[in-house]
């Protein structure tokens, strides 16, 4: 037990002892475990029928009637009303960027040559501020900002997977006028 | 409602990056202290309620039984809670339920956080946070929850970076302070956190509290066995928690509706209708320096947008008006998960009992309160505090 600091609580911390990383490595008797887990995960009902929708190039929605709330990602309960949502439609492959990031590393802190652009997207025909998160493209980071108009650019009709990878990125809408 | 519950006592161990204690031993120093700070011994307890994060960071299968030991469970009623960031305080709320109900008179609250098992990083447990079909496959990082709220709160309310930067900074310095600190920095200016790298746009390495181990345990009591054991109980006034949807892009996260409800929840138990007027001190949860005025808007104690200028104008120091994280927070004396929000209710025991030492606010602060928050931008946990 050490008194660090007879002013100040708490009046006994008794420890820890910190380490460094080199002398944990060291340690006698220090084990490494890597856990053999792996998933498959089900898609679900209704994101299994939005990612066949993205495999042929269109953005599901779902409509609950009574709160005339229309949802993407889409569920078939409407967590507010909590019944069942009433009918799917289709949105716009458009969008408006609600908020976004540019992220100079890697999960796990190692730096990226390239930063990452991710961004939520609130998507056209969707209710006011309902969308999902995907990445930015075809633009400077410089250039992105908050209440930027994109659209989905999509992988060709015959690499789409029914994933949310089949569509690349959200880029600016400006940018399909500037390339024709 | 009940019996009335105040915090008796408090102890922790110190927050370092990687400790050569287990979680256990971890849960048994804190635990030790805390008892040792009421002059009680284990025989005086009633229950244990452990807080601790994921059993991936761990890799260890029902981490609450594995650690019992170490928070003084044997033989005794004991759970576990968890709600992410938002467990320390939560667990406080869990362990105020025992005692408010009657069905026990004392209980000890024990939060533990062993971060630097996960290889290599403890991100890679965190990231299993984002929806395995649509987010994962996006090669998501958690520092991009963070960097997307903390653009769309700066876009919405036109902040200045500075102005926020300003929280690291004031934590940072209140941490020296803190004979547990593992970041206590008295001579850190605001240009060391506008200059440090930048992680995920706004993002910066120093806006962002470290990874840690450690634990913090505290001692709940019923009236009539507080008042046995200390002259000085601080009781705990009301207790708040709330949760938003886990659809987190499909509402504005400019704002935390859900601390919202929460803090309105605590109040109205503790019989608080002005907070900005009763509210002496406030320990908000401060992962990111955004994150501490984000929290305290959540809370009540400022309008919309308002509580960096607050941090500009000197009213969180803790000498100003309303003193925030007095303590030094998660951005100084370090971000083991659950125990750092314990740490918020062990500082307000050790404020509104006159124990605070160097880092006492002045002024002699009747109530206080505390909240922590977590999971998908999604969590409030608030404890209210008074003498």
């Amino acid at each position: 037990m050490t008194r660090d600091d007879p002013g100040a609580p708490p009046r006994t911390t008794l420890g820890p002892t910190p380490l460094k990383d080199a002398a944990f490595r060291e340690a006698v008797g220090a084990v490494e475990w890597e856990v053999d887990a792996r998933y498959a995960w089900d898609t679900g009902v209704a994101v299994g029928e939005f990612l066949r929708g993205l495999r042929r190039g269109v953005i599901l929605a779902r409509e609950c009637r009574q709160c005339r709330r229309i949802l993407v990602p889409p569920r078939m309960f409407c967590e507010q009303c909590f019944r069942p949502t009433d009918r799917w439609l289709e949105v716009e492959d458009t969008g408006t960027v609600n908020t976004f990031s540019i992220c100079h590393i890697r999960w796990d802190m190692v730096p990226l040559d390239e930063p990452e652009l991710p961004a939520v997207i609130e998507i056209d025909g969707a209710s006011p501020g309902i969308g999902f998160m995907h990445k930015l493209g075809e633009v400077a980071p410089d250039d992105i900002s908050i209440g930027m108009t994109v659209e989905a650019v999509w992988k060709p009709e015959e690499d789409r997977q029914g994933s949310i990878l089949d569509i690349r990125y959200f880029r600016p809408r400006e940018a399909k006028l500037r390339t024709g | 409602m009940g019996q009335r519950v105040a915090v008796v006592g408090a102890g922790m161990t110190r927050f370092v990056r990687r400790a050569q204690e287990t979680g256990k031993e971890l849960s048994w120093q804190a635990a030790k202290a805390a008892l040792d700070s009421a002059e009680m011994t284990l025989d005086d307890i009633d229950c244990v309620a452990m807080g601790t994060a994921p059993d991936a960071f761990d890799g260890v299968h029902m981490k609450g039984e594995y650690l019992s030991d170490g928070a003084g469970a044997w033989g005794k009623p004991y759970f576990r809670t968890y709600v992410g960031g938002g467990t320390g305080v939560f667990v406080t709320i869990q362990g105020w339920y025992q005692v408010a109900s009657g069905m026990f008179d004392t209980c000890l609250v024990v939060a533990e956080e062993k971060m630097s098992s996960t290889q290599p990083h403890a991100q890679g447990a965190f990231i299993t946070i984002f929806d395995s079909i649509l987010e994962r496959p996006l090669g998501p990082n958690l520092l991009w929850i963070f960097a997307l709220e903390m653009n769309r709160y700066m876009s919405v309310h036109g902040l200045d970076k500075r102005d926020i930067a300003q929280v690291a900074v004031k934590n940072k310095r209140n941490a020296a302070d803190h004979p547990a600190a593992l970041l206590g920095q008295a001579d850190i200016t605001v240009e060391d956190v506008l200059d440090s790298e930048v992680l995920a746009w706004p993002v910066q390495r120093l806006d962002v509290s470290p990874v840690s181990d450690g634990a913090v345990a505290v001692v709940l009591a019923a009236e009539h066995v507080a008042k046995r054991i200390t002259d000085k109980p601080v009781w705990v006034d009301g207790v708040g928690w709330h949760l938003d949807t886990a659809y987190w892009t499909n509402r504005d996260l400019y704002y935390p509706r859900y601390v919202e409800y929460a803090a309105r929840m605590a109040y109205d138990m503790a019989g608080i209708r002005e907070p900005r007027k009763e509210i002496n001190i406030a320990e908000p949860y401060d992962p990111f320096d955004y994150k501490e005025l984000h929290h305290l808007e959540g809370l009540q104690l400022f309008d919309k947008g308002k509580a960096p200028e607050a941090m500009k104008d000197g009213v969180l120091n803790r000498d100003g008006d309303l003193p925030s994280t007095p303590s030094g927070g998660l951005l100084g004396v370090g971000n083991p998960i659950a125990a750092a929000g314990l740490m918020k209710i062990a500082e307000l025991y050790w404020q509104l009992s006159g124990q605070a030492g160097k880092r006492q606010v002045p002024g002699d602060p009747r109530k206080g309160v505390a909240q922590a928050w977590g999971d998908l931008m999604q969590v409030g946990t608030v404890v209210v505090m008074g003498r």
